[in-house]
């Protein structure tokens, strides 16, 4: 039996007592490489939410077995950003050495070196002294990409990072997808884009404020499936009674 | 020359200790007001210095004008507003410029009350608009203090402050200093205005923090360079500033603000990073 990465026990998370998803029960495995996929406003980013910790669960619990909290790496929806920012690229990228260089530590020549490779890897050599204003979104991602690279995570999660973003740019960045897939991480995804995801991603949790399906990606993503996604109901109830599901 | 730029500090002590005071607050407030102007808090900044008023005008009516009373009373105040507006901005809908509005405004309607209460209107100027030509050694003392303990905090929470400015839901998916960092920066933002109170009033505190923070933008691009730029258009400011007051006779706290508010609109004109005549020139586009 291989390993899980994280473990979802009966997990219910929201705002103001509102579930955005609720009773999640199941794990991620070590290792793997899953998609998580589901209408606006399935919870996906609430769920990525939950798992890095920024957002308490309702109730049930998340455990990140044998994950220390530093190697946890999280890219949310680019919009959190504050752009007009004066700071550069090579500044940016170096963010990502936080874990180990912390408020005060330095960053010697070898640290250098990681920074210049991360930004190769990305395809942004040259962009070192460019103000992040100055950049598209595109090339923003690919910066917020070598950051990720250098935090060297176990546990990588992404919150919609193809999204706006053109096919060139996405499918390099899926090729650092696939790397960190083969280097033995944990890789999470909230992805929109289907076909990406059969053609990338083994496994595949579908959600639709609660699990529809989970597991292997071709399985979970079919018709019938999808179909039940998509009648997810929206609206809140303003008389919903509490929920005593799996209450003792 | 001599008489006009060196003459009052040589020939007056009074005019000595203006300007190591006002040298002192631009030190400190210099990278204070840049740290708020990138942090878009420029006018948090600006009601925190009203909520001050309350606290000092509590310590002066309760010892008349000491300087341990009134600074006590200002950091009181200064820190309860604070926590209390961030706690509103938190728990309700309210956002935080519009509970800080809230409690600035009561703050100074509370602090004159406070010393009209007790004073005449003499007191009530040197509250608002302070007495930067009357500093004593243990003003200066304390404003020496103040600017020290505030470059010290600065060094150590440089990266997490830059950080937690650009991108604060990394920050918090990396470290949980994001909320230490930024209530030691509020409390920063709280000792300069009340060491500013001493020397320029509650009302003109935060101007030696503010004006030569937001000129420094249009100077540079680097966070570093413009902390510099800053501490020297405050210096600048200042000593102008005296100078301006001691030849025009003029109040001296108005006069360093007057002369900070002036190099601002220089700036805003001729400066390099955005200025408005660089952006009127015509120049032809570049090649790539």
């Amino acid at each position: 039996m291989t390993k899980s990465a994280i473990r979802f026990d009966e997990v219910t998370l929201g705002y103001d007592r509102r579930p955005a998803i609720h009773h999640l029960d199941g794990a991620i495995a070590s290792g793997s490489l899953t998609a998580i996929v589901g209408p606006n406003g399935a919870g996906k980013s609430t769920l990525l939410k939950g798992i890095v910790g920024t957002l308490s669960p309702l109730s049930g619990q998340i455990h990140l077995d044998a994950t220390a909290p530093s190697r946890v790496a999280y890219l949310p929806q680019a919009a959190e950003l504050d752009r007009s920012f004066p700071l550069s690229v090579y500044d940016l990228v170096a963010m990502g050495l936080w874990s180990r260089a912390g408020s005060f530590g330095g960053i010697g020549r070898k640290d250098r070196g990681r920074i210049e490779e991360a930004l190769a890897a990305v395809g942004l050599t040259g962009f070192e002294r460019r103000p992040i204003s100055t950049l598209s979104g595109g090339q923003m991602q690919r910066a917020l990409f070598a950051r990720l690279l250098l935090q060297d995570a176990e546990l990588i999660l992404l919150d919609e990072p193809f999204t706006a973003i053109d096919a060139k740019t996405t499918a390099d960045l899926l090729d650092l997808v696939t790397r960190w897939h083969t280097e033995k991480r944990t890789v999470v995804a909230v992805l929109h884009d289907l076909d990406t995801v059969r053609r990338v991603f083994p496994e595949t949790l579908l959600i639709a404020r609660e699990p529809v399906a989970w597991g292997e990606t071709g399985a979970v993503l079919s018709a019938e499936n999808l179909l039940k996604a998509r009648r997810m109901v929206e609206a809140h109830d303003p008389h919903a009674a509490p929920c005593h599901r799996h209450a003792a | 020359m001599f008489d006009v730029w060196i003459g009052p500090f040589s020939e007056f002590a009074f005019m000595q200790r203006a300007l190591v005071g006002t040298v002192a607050i631009a030190l400190g407030g210099g990278p204070v007001g840049v740290f708020l102007m990138l942090r878009r808090m420029s006018l948090t900044g600006d009601a925190m210095a009203h909520a001050i008023l309350p606290g000092a005008a509590f310590g002066y009516l309760l010892a008349g004008l000491s300087l341990p009373a009134m600074t006590f009373g200002g950091l009181v105040a200064g820190v309860v507003v604070a926590v209390a507006a961030g706690l509103v901005s938190r728990f309700t809908a309210l956002k935080e410029d519009a509970s800080l509005a809230a409690f600035y405004l009561l703050s100074l309607a509370l602090g004159v009350t406070i010393v009209s209460l007790r004073g005449s209107n003499v007191d009530l100027l040197h509250v608002l608009f302070g007495t930067v030509l009357a500093l004593d050694d243990n003003t200066l003392l304390l404003l020496a203090t103040i600017s020290t303990l505030t470059l010290l905090t600065l060094a150590v929470l440089y990266r997490p402050l830059v950080l937690e400015c650009v991108d604060p839901t990394f920050l918090r998916s990396v470290s949980r200093t994001g909320v230490v960092t930024h209530l030691a920066f509020l409390g920063l933002v709280v000792i300069n205005l009340v060491g500013g109170f001493h020397a320029l009033g509650t009302l003109l505190a935060v101007g030696i923090m503010m004006l030569p923070a937001a000129a420094s933008r249009f100077w540079t691009a680097d966070i570093t360079l413009m902390m510099a730029v800053s501490v020297a258009i405050g210096i600048l400011s200042g000593f102008g500033g005296l100078l301006l007051s001691f030849h025009a006779e003029l109040p001296a706290g108005p006069a360093i603000i007057l002369v900070a508010g002036g190099i601002y609109i220089l700036s805003l004109v001729f400066g390099r990073e955005g200025g408005l005549l660089w952006l009127a020139l015509p120049r032809r586009h570049l090649e790539a």
